[in-house]
């Protein structure tokens, strides 16, 4: 009860004229900044930061302004998902592997509006679990030592199986292409710096961002630019169909189970400090995937349930990854970074104290985001209908935007033109994996993984003095281990053997690539 | 053509009333921009941002300080930037701290060094601090150096920079002060941050944290996590006077993480002294001691010549420090 009054007292702070405006404006510009592609959530924080300063605002109206941007942003970044097959920030890249088959089969509308609701559920209870759970929570991080990480990113990793139904070989050549790239930069365990070249721009590695921008945007448009001359094929097919804005409910009854499950998932991700709200999509989508389609058949296909878990995946691994932000100063992403940044700026330190300390500015943040997310989901169902005449844009248009908008994102991301020209680098990566039928997916994520597994791993075996025995150490770890074996690792094995009894021995030879 | 005679003319015009207007404003940036060489979230970030903040609400810049997160390099890019594209731009400031020093005397960025820069001000430095779970059995800075000293491997400690950076160079600092011989043996875990090393030292991963006060604050506060040592010349001011020295427990160790800026090298005098000034005065004022307060920073007043003799000062004794471990030759 001591929790309600708090939250009242919050919503007392949060809900003056000023403070909506903010929250509207807020809501706004991180829907628009979400779905452009290179402007993600942590930068479109950290552009909005001086305008909070030169508005003078107070710490309150400041973080109201910037967690609407943070909660928009990672609304937005499904809608070029879903209507371009780009992903609008790193979480977001999950939504286009169903998303965009929706689209294709004309329920681009239902596919947004749908989303929408995903991640305002996901959102929504996140933020329940961060007012109600938060100092339990920090419990739970605590239990994750090195050992736990590196399980815990071993089994997200033995989900790739799941990732892509056509051909498991390719998504393993991808995840090893990814987990390559990863290695790039200087090794912190021990200060050596790794296929760098001696190039100073590489020591920090590669942007996941820029390489997200470059693999997805990029190609796209190298794609349009290769079939440009047979533009007479493009106009005799059919128009993209925009289908019904608003989803029935029973379709949203059918997602709700899915919703229910992959919030939990993702909020449980986001609480744990370097999970993130990427690996909340992730996680939750092909565990999704091996729950409710085991075979394959419909996942990646248009699935509806496919746009729905990894939306309340990411918007609930958002409200999580407050959690260790707010309680333990430690940020659990790259825009809870920004966020941290920005309370420490206006002099409140983040940690333990911080909820008795400052309870005005940690409720009234919890008011507003309650108050951003009816908001956004009042906002972006609206808005559907505008968002789906992007596709009535004839490419030759879109495609310059979209290579416009991804230039300019990614420069103003780093500053530095050495970025644009890796980003061009991994366009044309993009380009000759699509030709070669490669899933993009696991290129990602092998980036986006591959470091903390392998550091964890390495702090783990350093404390314990080179002994590998620590990694199944204790009775979590053994847990995750456990999972990724059984529920993951075994099926990818069992199932090829099963599978290629069923079908004709020709189609063997595709395992040799 | 016409642009650069009006140029010319502009520039004549100003070099005559120059010596005029003596300490007048004879310099004004017109669009103040500070690059912090990291991305948005960490140290340099916040310097740039709350010096920023702290400038215009003092009302000792007039329009809004822009913040330009250039990373990479562990701001070794943002350092060639400056140096090799803007070294003359005349409204450019660049956050800078130890970690700045370390790398300049470890020759980590490729081909630059401490001189082709000019260096500006300091805005305070945050000691460093060697800390302990709560429930540790080591009560004192001797007593775990002891342990260290008769079983290196029994020690865990973890910090926020990389193997070699500042964080681990600290704990070496103590290692050897305290006698150890062949402080390779210390085991240093590295982490993406020092919050992160603190909540695993929370979870029983690691034995001791090194790490700057500040990383700390809000666990000391809390009575999570036990300061063993701040390794400061003397105990700080405030609410952690009473933590102890690692002087005053005999091992006399001093490791400050300054943090400061620095200026593109081609910068004009004018320029120049409008900066150090602008510091200076920002230092000098009443809401700054209230940020350094709620921040830990400690005091460190040095602008202009003094300030980059300060840093000339750290290049050098890292430098041989870092040889005699051997993490350069």
């Amino acid at each position: 009860m001591d929790t309600l009054s708090s939250l009242a007292d919050g919503f007392a702070v949060a809900l003056t004229f000023q403070n909506i405006g903010l929250a509207l404006i807020g809501c706004f510009l991180g829907t628009i900044m979400g779905a452009l592609p290179g402007l993600g959530p942590s930068n479109g924080v950290a552009i909005l930061i001086p305008l909070a300063f030169t508005l003078g605002l107070g710490p309150t109206p400041a973080l109201i302004l910037l967690t609407s941007v943070y909660y928009g942003a990672m609304y937005g970044g499904r809608i070029s998902s879903i209507l371009l097959n780009i992903p609008g920030d790193e979480p977001a890249m999950m939504t286009c592997l169903d998303g965009y088959p929706m689209a294709q089969k004309g329920r681009a509308g239902e596919a947004l509006a749908l989303s929408g609701i995903a991640s305002f559920v996901g959102a929504f209870f996140a933020t329940w679990g961060l007012v109600l759970l938060a100092p339990q929570l920090v419990k739970v991080a605590l239990l994750f030592g090195p050992a736990e990480y590196f399980a815990l990113f071993t089994l997200a990793f033995a989900t790739l199986g799941g990732i892509s139904a056509s051909n498991q070989a390719k998504s393993a050549f991808a995840a090893a292409l990814g987990l390559g790239l990863a290695m790039v930069g200087v090794d912190t365990q021990t200060g050596v710096p790794r296929f760098t070249f001696g190039e100073v721009h590489l020591y920090d590695g590669i942007d996941f961002l820029v390489a997200i921008v470059g693999l997805f945007a990029l190609s796209e448009v190298f794609v349009f630019l290769e079939h440009r001359g047979s533009a007479a094929e493009e106009a005799a097919k059919p128009k993209m169909d925009i289908g019904k804005i608003v989803p029935s409910w029973g379709l949203i009854r059918y997602c709700t189970p899915t919703m229910l499950r992959t919030t939990v998932l993702g909020f449980i991700a986001g609480v744990l400090p370097g999970a993130g709200a990427s690996l909340g999509s992730f996680i939750s989508y092909s565990m999704e995937k091996k729950l409710v389609d085991p075979k394959g058949e419909t996942f990646g296909k248009g699935d509806p349930r496919g746009v729905a878990a990894p939306e309340a995946g990411n918007n609930a691994a958002a409200g999580g990854a407050l959690v260790p932000m707010l309680a333990l100063g430690v940020p659990g992403s790259g825009t809870t970074a920004v966020l941290l940044a920005v309370l420490l700026s206006l002099n409140i330190t983040p940690g333990p104290l911080l909820f008795s300390q400052n309870p005005d500015v940690v409720w009234g943040l919890i008011a507003a985001l309650f108050i951003g997310n009816f908001m956004l989901l009042a906002m972006n169902i609206p808005m559907v209908g505008l968002f789906v005449r992007v596709l009535m844009v004839p490419p030759r248009i879109l495609m310059p935007i979209v290579a416009m908008v991804s230039f300019v994102g990614i420069y103003g991301i780093s500053g530095s033109s050495f970025d644009l020209l890796v980003m061009v680098g991994f366009g044309i990566l993009g380009w000759v994996l699509r030709k070669l039928d490669v899933p993009l997916v696991p290129v990602i994520l092998g980036t986006l993984l591959g470091n903390e597994m392998e550091v964890n791993m390495r702090r783990a075996v350093t404390i314990n003095d080179g002994d590998y025995s620590i990694l199944v150490g204790s009775p979590l770890a053994i847990a995750l281990w456990t999972i990724a074996v059984v529920g993951f690792v075994l099926p990818i094995f069992y199932g090829k053997v099963l599978k290629r009894k069923m079908k004709n021995p020709s189609e063997e030879g595709s395992l040799k690539d | 053509m016409t642009i650069t005679i009006g140029r010319a003319m502009l520039a004549a015009v100003t070099l005559a009333v120059a010596p005029f207007a003596v300490q007048a404003q004879d310099f004004i940036p017109e669009n103040p921009e500070c690059i912090a060489p990291a991305n948005p979230g960490g140290g340099w970030d916040f310097t740039c941002r709350q010096v920023g903040k702290s400038l215009q609400d003092e009302g000792i810049i007039n329009s809004t300080m822009q913040v330009v997160n250039l990373s990479g390099g562990g701001g070794g890019v943002a350092f060639a930037e400056v140096v090799n594209k803007r070294a003359d731009d005349n409204d450019l400031i660049v956050a800078a701290s130890s970690a700045t020093a370390t790398r300049l005397a470890q020759n980590a960025f490729p081909g630059n060094t401490m001189d082709q820069v000019r260096w500006l001000g300091s805005i305070g430095a945050d000691y460093g601090v060697i800390a302990v779970a709560a429930d540790s059995e080591y009560a004192d800075l001797p007593a775990l150096m002891a342990k260290m000293k008769e079983d290196p491997k029994a020690i865990s400690i973890g910090g926020g920079s990389a193997v070699g950076g500042w964080d681990h160079l600290k704990v070496l600092i103590a290692a050897q002060k305290a006698g150890i011989e062949d402080v390779r043996g210390v085991k240093y875990i590295a982490f993406a941050g020092g919050g992160e090393a603190v909540t695993q030292l929370l979870a029983g991963s690691l034995q001791a944290f090194t790490g700057d006060l500040s990383e700390a604050k809000g666990f000391v506060e809390s009575g999570d996590i036990k300061v063993l040592a701040v390794l400061a010349p003397e105990r700080l001011e405030g609410e952690f006077a009473d933590i102890p020295t690692a002087r005053e427990q005999g091992i006399d160790a001093i490791g400050a993480n300054w943090r400061g800026f620095y200026a593109g090298g081609d910068m004009s005098d004018a320029a120049y002294d409008y900066w150090v000034n602008a510091i200076g005065t920002l230092y000098a004022s009443d809401a700054w001691k209230t940020v350094m307060e709620n921040n830990g920073l400690a005091p460190l007043d040095l602008q202009g010549a003094e300030f980059e003799a300060f840093v000339q000062e750290s290049v050098d004794s890292i430098t041989a420090l870092s040889k005699e471990i051997g993490i350069i030759q």
